[in-house]
This record gives C-alpha cells, structure tokens and sequence, in this order.
C-alpha cells in the first residue's frame, strides 16, 4: 500500500494539477478527445445502425463488424493512423478511438429498432402511417432506452481508451502515467503512476455512472420495468 | 499509400528476402526474415500470456458462476463488482497494479488480463447455466442426480455453448489487450508495434505486429469455434 499512499501525496500536490502538463491541463485535452471521438461515432453509427434496422437488414454484418473490432489492438491503430495522411497530432487519436465507439453505437441501433414488437410495426403501419412516419413516431421513440445504452457503452470505452493516446504521444491523461514511468520507479515515479490510474479510474467510473443517470432519465417509465439487457458490452480498453 | 506493397516477389520471398524497396514500405519480406527470431518470440510470448490468462481465468471464473448459479442473491455482487472492474480502464489497471507487483514482470499484465477476462466469462458461463429448462432440472432430480452429479451430467454440458461463447470473447479481446503490457515493456507483439513507431515510424515493423496480433486472435477464436462443435455433437446433428 506504500505507493498508494505516495499516490495520494502526489495528488496532493497543487502544483501537480495546475503545472503545464498537469492534471487539469491533460484532463480538458482527455475530454475534448473524448468528446470528439464520440460525436464522430454517432455521426457514423447511429445513422447506419437505425437505417439498417429500420430496413430489418445487415443483421450479420454488424455483428461481424463488432466481433472484427475485438481483434484489433487499440496500439495498433493509434501508430498506424498517425502515419496516414490524417498526419500526426489530435486527428488521428480521434478516428482511432471513434473506430472503436461505432459497433457499440451501432449494434444497440439496430438492436433498438428490431426489438420493437413486429405488431407496433403492423397497428402504425394500418393507420396509415409511412415509412418516415413510422420511424420518427413509433420506431425511435421506443428504441431510446437502446440508443442511450449504447452511448453509455461508447463514451465508457472512449474514455478508457483515450489513456492510450499517451502512447504515441496523443496527449490526455495516460501522459501522467507514461511521464511516471519516465522518472522511473527508483526516482519516485511510483507515486505519479499510480495517481495517474487512480485518476483515470475514477473519470471511467465517472462517465459510467453519470450516462447510467441519463439512460434511466430519457427511458420512459413504461419502459423502464422490462428486463433490459445490453446486447453488446464494451471491449475492454485494447 | 503503398498498402502492403512490397517489391515484385522471387519465387521464395523468406528464402531469398526482396529487396526493401525505397523509402518506409508497410510491409516487408526482408524485415520479417532478418528478424525472424524476434518475431517469432514475440508471438509466443504474446500467445503464452494469453493462454494463461484465459484459462486462469476460466478456472476462477466457471465456480464464481456456478455459485451464483445455486445462490441467486450472490448473482448481483459478484456481476456487480467484475462490471466496476471491467470499465476501470486497462492502462489505469496496469498503472495500479505495476508499481506494487513488479514493474518488469509479466505477472503485473496477466493480472490484468485475468480480471477482464473474468467478467465475460462468468456473465457467459452464468447465462448458458440459467437456460437450462426447468423440465431437464426436475428430471434429472426425479433421476436421482445430487446437485453435483446434475451439475457435472447435466447442467454444465447444456451450458456448454454458453461457456464456450464467453470463452471466444474473452480469447479474442485478450489478444488485443496484451498490447497494452507495453507500458512496462511486456506486450508482446505490442512491444513490435510501439517499438516500430518509436523507432522512426518504421512502418514495415508496425503492420507486421498488427497483422500477426490479428491474426492470432481470429485463429484462436477459429480454434475454440472447433473446439466447441467437437465438444457439442448434438447442437451440430440438430442443426443438419
């Protein structure tokens, strides 16, 4: 427990926080990432996972997308992006991580439009509604609690991810852990190291809880009873 | 973008390594024969640590499941607890854990990797246990079987698929995560990834690791998806 205790020293510190480079500053760089690479994987994912599910199509395909993106490293595409035409800096960490928020987005999409009842589907259909229709007033609104489940499966696994910038330099709070190991363990890193996880942790939880508060707000209260199940869990931060 | 270009092939590439071509090429015969031995232990480090990650974690995980399967109000703690693990992320995981078991050991990542891995497999395992018909339940109690014997004759081949459905997963993201182990130098294949970019943005050594970890991942799931149809003959007659 020893560097646990020089973990909560380091945290102690104001300096740590407010130094250029320090927590605050690589906390706003973790979210603004974050936050970018997850309004792209909506920008993505929604629209094509509701398009196929109101279609009633691409089923297996969308699982063999989600299954595909277990297998790739995170490492992986975070050093391979960079030396694309994206270049180096902040695009490429965002695409590499927006990569990783779509199959979540999309498969609780589809999930979300295809659990709906085939006979809600029929009663809108025979009052005449059409297939726009039927999407914005029956389809989306009961397929709400799925798409914020997704969301919350999405921005968890980004911002768990994000801490893995750090290794091509992309910035956001797994720099304190990787400038920790830097120091190195015989010059007292090891207090840095482990206020770097203990912080990163909690922003995880963090996130988790503050989308679960979220998710039950937008579900409306008829829908809230069922047994609902999340179709997809996040994989974790690879 | 040159993608995997590489220069016209000789009738042998390993043998006879072509040339690198000019410039940073994304893949390379040459580089992979020159460095064959790294490569090639890379790879089995990278596939020793996941086995025993993965089965470390099967045989936590299969009586966590099967004694949440017999006391239900076990069931919400012990999912509760491996979903908190599950979402603190794996560098912050490894950062907490490092310092206090050894930053140049594996051990610290097959930690890690076992915790994971937990979730998947005991949310699995408990799901395949839970679907048994109640029906087969009370004949095979009406047969004569004690809990263990319908445990071991019973339950637990029903829940195969289950079981082996969670192994796949837990298999696949496992191989990924190891990368992660490069923090402290112990990532396997993920150490030729990093090392690639670090060493100049050689690209040849990056897509050489990304492929192999790929790779890896879905031969192994192949492997199990086997394992499973061996193991389960009357899913397979069933369905043909």
């Amino acid at each position: 427990m020893n560097y646990f205790h020089e973990g909560y020293v380091w945290l102690n510190d104001p300096l740590n926080w407010t130094n250029p480079g320090g927590l605050l500053d690589r906390l706003s760089e973790h979210l603004l990432i974050s936050l970018w690479a997850v309004l792209l994987g909506c920008v993505i994912g929604w629209p094509l996972g509701i398009w196929l599910g109101h279609r009633g199509r691409g089923g297996g395909a969308v699982i063999t997308l989600a299954n595909l993106t277990l297998a790739i490293p995170t490492l992986a595409l975070l050093t391979i992006l960079p030396l694309t035409p994206l270049g180096f800096g902040k695009p490429p960490v965002v695409v590499a991580l927006a990569v990783f928020a779509v199959p979540p987005l999309l498969a609780n999409a589809y999930t979300g439009l295809r659990q709906i009842d085939p006979e809600t589907r029929e009663a809108a259909r025979g009052m005449g509604l059409s297939g726009g229709q039927l999407l914005r007033q029956v389809e989306l609104p009961l397929s709400v609690p799925y798409l914020a489940a997704g969301l919350r499966t999405a921005a968890v696994q980004v911002v768990a991810t994000a801490a893995l910038a750090a290794f091509v330099n992309g910035g956001g709070l797994g720099e304190i852990i990787s400038a920790g190991f830097g120091i190195g363990m015989s010059n007292g890193g090891g207090g840095q190291i482990v206020a770097g996880g203990i912080v990163v942790a909690l922003l995880a939880l963090l996130v988790e809880a503050l989308l679960a508060g979220l998710q039950r707000l937008v579900t409306p209260a008829a829908l809230r009873t069922n047994r609902r199940r999340r179709p997809t869990a996040a994989a974790p931060a690879g | 973008m040159s993608f995997l270009s590489r220069a016209p092939a000789p009738a042998w590439p390993l043998a006879a390594p072509a040339d690198d071509g000019p410039g940073n090429p994304w893949f390379s015969w040459r580089y992979v024969h020159d460095n064959a031995d790294e490569i090639l232990s890379a790879l089995q480090f990278h596939a020793g640590l996941t086995a025993r990650a993965v089965i470390i974690a099967l045989i936590v995980a299969l009586p966590l499941a099967v004694v949440s399967y017999w006391w239900r109000p076990l069931t919400g703690p012990i999912l509760a607890l491996s979903g908190v693990l599950y979402t603190i992320p794996s560098l912050a995981l490894l950062a907490l854990i490092a310092p206090a078991v050894g930053t140049t050991k594996d051990t610290s990542v097959l930690i890690a990797l076992v915790l994971y891995a937990l979730l998947v497999l005991v949310r699995n395992s408990l799901a395949g246990l839970s679907q048994v018909p109640a029906e087969v339940r009370d004949a095979a109690a009406g047969m004569g079987y004690g809990r263990f014997g319908r445990l071991w004759r019973i339950e637990l081949p029903l829940a195969l698929p289950g079981i082996l459905t969670g192994l796949r997963l837990a298999t696949v993201s496992t191989v990924a995560l190891v990368t992660v182990g490069s923090l402290i130098g112990k990532g396997g294949l993920g150490e030729m990834i990093l090392g690639g970019f670090r060493n100049n943005f050689y690209k040849a050594e990056i897509m050489t690791g990304t492929i192999l970890c790929v790779g890896l991942a879905l031969v192994l799931d192949l492997a199990l998806a086997g394992l499973g149809r061996l193991l389960t003959p009357w899913a397979r007659e069933r369905r043909s």
